[in-house]
């Protein structure tokens, strides 16, 4: 079967939103519920985040949902049995994101052998840069079509940005600016510079931008300079436990989506 | 073999796991480290403040009183003498120097017990640089003087108010500050740990203790080479000191004292080598405390500077190759052997080092046998922890 984000960006060049939750918030079970809305709502891509103790590369917001998500039970063992049917409700590509020590001790190839099963598409692992990665996994993901997703940044120099489009499959995570996640409001004039640099650079992949893109505004102006733009800690504080699930979600997707379609 | 390699590995341990995001920081940090370190110019600034202002070299004591007790001949390096109190200050000179040859303009820094955020405020002020001083709120509250002393010279004491607020959260939240200032920022990291070239450089700050070690040895005894050489390990900075220069003579026996809280098994413990495995934290890969999942595990010391839930990177390897011996100290063996040195000697040692001393009553040695003692922290600081303790339960 042909990898879905391949797929994805082949049939459409713009205005991809994805949107990033965390697995195991706002309650343990609410994971494939949230998965199933968001595709229901016109998402085009997920990430899944694998929640973790330690998430160094996060802001407030998704430190805030790992803890939850972790005081819940949530585990890979427990997010797999979860979604081993999601491919039954879903078919939008589906991404998994998250810090490199749990998959490493869940086992690298066994990880990726389970991910592929389910029918992920891709894998998220910011603290595994590409030396490391090219070394030591990039067989293992090949071998289970895994797309590997990796990040550049405004502070990402030109022949770093070549040999990451080079190693990726499926896209570029481009960092908005230098931060964390949920960080800034609004996009500035030099971000917006440093958009127009990446797009003059003409990579082979497609690009979406992560990190400060909160609402339709910061979406579109990302949408401008790339193929699309994952919204993640706006995405989680959109969800509470006290109200009903599909219609947070409903409400979120359509204050992004409006005038877009 | 126990040096780093070109990847910035130790055997199968460190490496730079770290976010695209640091990648520019660390990567010309990775270029310039040595470059710099290793210039005559570097040199000279380094070692006339080594003198002049630590007060290097630091004292190799003879402890005779101690000596008599175990019946071995028994050595402290007194990095207690030092300024601010530890051996912690080696390493913030060393990298406040590079940091202003990198052209930095602003230090922050993490820190548990607080001694290595005062040494990095004293460096601070001294350059006249500003420093911000990650610290858990957890820590804030139990490390009250050394917060005092942070902001009396100026630091800006910013509580980790997340996850368990303690030091693995003030790393976290200094790499995040890291992440959102990369261009003007150097992370003064307080340990041999992160990504390299962190544990590398720290190892080379610290290794000026095992430097002066071979040649006060060979004045008093005759011989460069002790016997023992035992010193505590949280991350490892004062034992990679200790140990540095004599990682490749094998005839000299090393000895960490890790600190095993209420007991190994008792679920309140900080014994790394002894409860965890391999994993990634921090930029590298090191042993870790952690739960089946891969979450980090929140580790306990009664000693502050001990309760890191991983070691460095290169301890991970010495661990490994059984290079070095790891012993497991609990809370009540290191404040009894705390308050022996306090009593015998007339020095009254940081909580930390007295899980070094600690391994006098667990090890048999020869008469004869050499062994010193790295002698990492001063007791002042711990005072209250000496006054609340209850030795008799």
């Amino acid at each position: 079967m042909e990898n879905r984000i391949i797929d994805l960006f082949r049939k459409k060049k713009k205005n991809i939103l994805s949107v990033f939750t965390t697995a195991g918030f706002p309650n343990l079970t609410d994971t494939v519920p949230v998965i199933t809305q968001l595709a229901k709502e016109g998402i085009d891509m997920i990430e899944i985040g694998m929640p973790f103790s330690d998430p160094v590369a996060d802001g407030d917001t998704i430190q805030a949902s790992n803890k939850i998500a972790l005081d819940n039970g949530m585990s890979l063992e427990v997010l797999f049995d979860q979604i081993k049917n999601i491919r039954v409700h879903v078919d939008i590509p589906l991404i998994l994101m998250g810090y490199l020590n749990p998959v490493y001790q869940y086992g690298i190839e066994a990880f990726c052998k389970k991910a592929s099963e389910i029918g992920i598409d891709g894998l998220i692992l910011p603290d595994l840069p590409l030396d490391l990665y090219l070394e030591d996994y990039a067989e293992i993901f090949k071998k289970y079509h895994l797309s590997n997703i990796l990040l550049i940044t405004p502070q990402t120099s030109p022949t770093r940005i070549r040999q990451i489009d080079e190693a990726s499959e499926g896209f570029i995570y481009m960092v908005s600016s230098n931060s964390i996640t949920g960080k800034s409001s609004g996009i500035s004039d030099q971000q917006k510079e440093y958009f127009q640099r990446i797009e003059a650079m003409n990579l082979k992949n497609p690009k979406i931008i992560g990190f400060g893109i909160s609402d339709r505004a910061t979406f579109s102006t990302a949408c401008a300079h790339a193929e699309g733009a994952i919204i993640g800690s706006a995405f989680i504080r959109a969800l509470t436990t006290d109200e009903n699930l599909p219609n947070q979600i409903r409400a979120f997707a359509q204050s992004i989506k409006q005038e877009l379609r | 073999m126990y040096q780093v390699d070109e990847k910035g590995f130790y055997g199968q341990f460190g490496g730079a796991y770290i976010p695209e995001m640091l990648y520019p920081n660390v990567e010309e940090l990775r270029q310039q480290y040595l470059k710099i370190i290793e210039s005559e110019s570097f040199k000279q600034e380094f070692d006339l403040l080594l003198k002049d202002y630590v007060g290097r070299p630091s004292p190799l004591y003879f402890a005779s009183r101690l000596s008599h007790h175990y019946q071995t001949q028994i050595y402290l390096k007194r990095e207690d003498l030092n300024h601010t109190g530890a051996h912690k200050i080696n390493n913030t000179l060393g990298q406040i120097i590079l940091a202003k040859r990198l052209g930095k303009k602003r230090i922050i820094a993490e820190t548990g017990a607080g001694q290595h955020g005062v040494a990095t405020a004293t460096a601070c002020a001294l350059m006249g640089m500003p420093c911000i001083v990650y610290m858990g709120a957890v820590d804030i509250d139990r490390q009250k003087p050394n917060v005092e002393r942070m902001r009396l010279l100026g630091a800006e004491v910013v509580p980790a108010t997340s996850g368990s607020q303690t030091l693995k959260d003030a790393t976290n939240e200094a790499m995040r500050h890291w992440i959102n200032n990369p261009e003007d920022t150097h992370y003064i990291i307080g340990s041999v740990v992160g990504p390299h070239p962190f544990p590398d450089m720290v190892a080379r700050f610290q290794s000026v203790i095992s430097l002066e070690m071979k040649q006060q040895l060979l004045e008093k005894t005759g011989s460069e080479d002790p016997n023992y050489i035992i010193a505590c390990v949280g991350g490892g900075s004062n034992a990679m000191g200790a140990f540095y220069h004599y990682l490749d003579r094998p005839q000299v026996n090393l000895i960490v004292a890790e600190a095993a809280g209420l007991g190994l098994k008792s679920g309140e413990s900080a014994a790394t080598t002894h409860l965890g495995k391999p994993g990634i934290l921090h930029g590298s890969k090191t042993i870790l405390m952690q739960t089946n999942d891969g979450q980090v595990v929140e580790p306990y010391s009664i000693s502050a500077g001990l309760d890191y839930p991983g070691i460095g990177p290169v301890h991970a390897h010495l661990f490994e190759t059984a290079r070095a011996d790891f012993n497991y100290i609990t809370d009540k063996e290191a404040m009894i052997a705390g308050r022996l040195c306090s009593q015998l000697e007339g020095i009254i040692p940081a909580v930390e080092s007295a899980h070094a001393l600690a391994v006098l009553d667990q090890r048999k040695f020869e008469s004869s046998d050499v062994v010193v003692i790295n002698l990492s922290g001063r007791g002042d600081k711990d005072m209250r922890t000496y006054m609340n303790y209850n030795f008799d339960d």
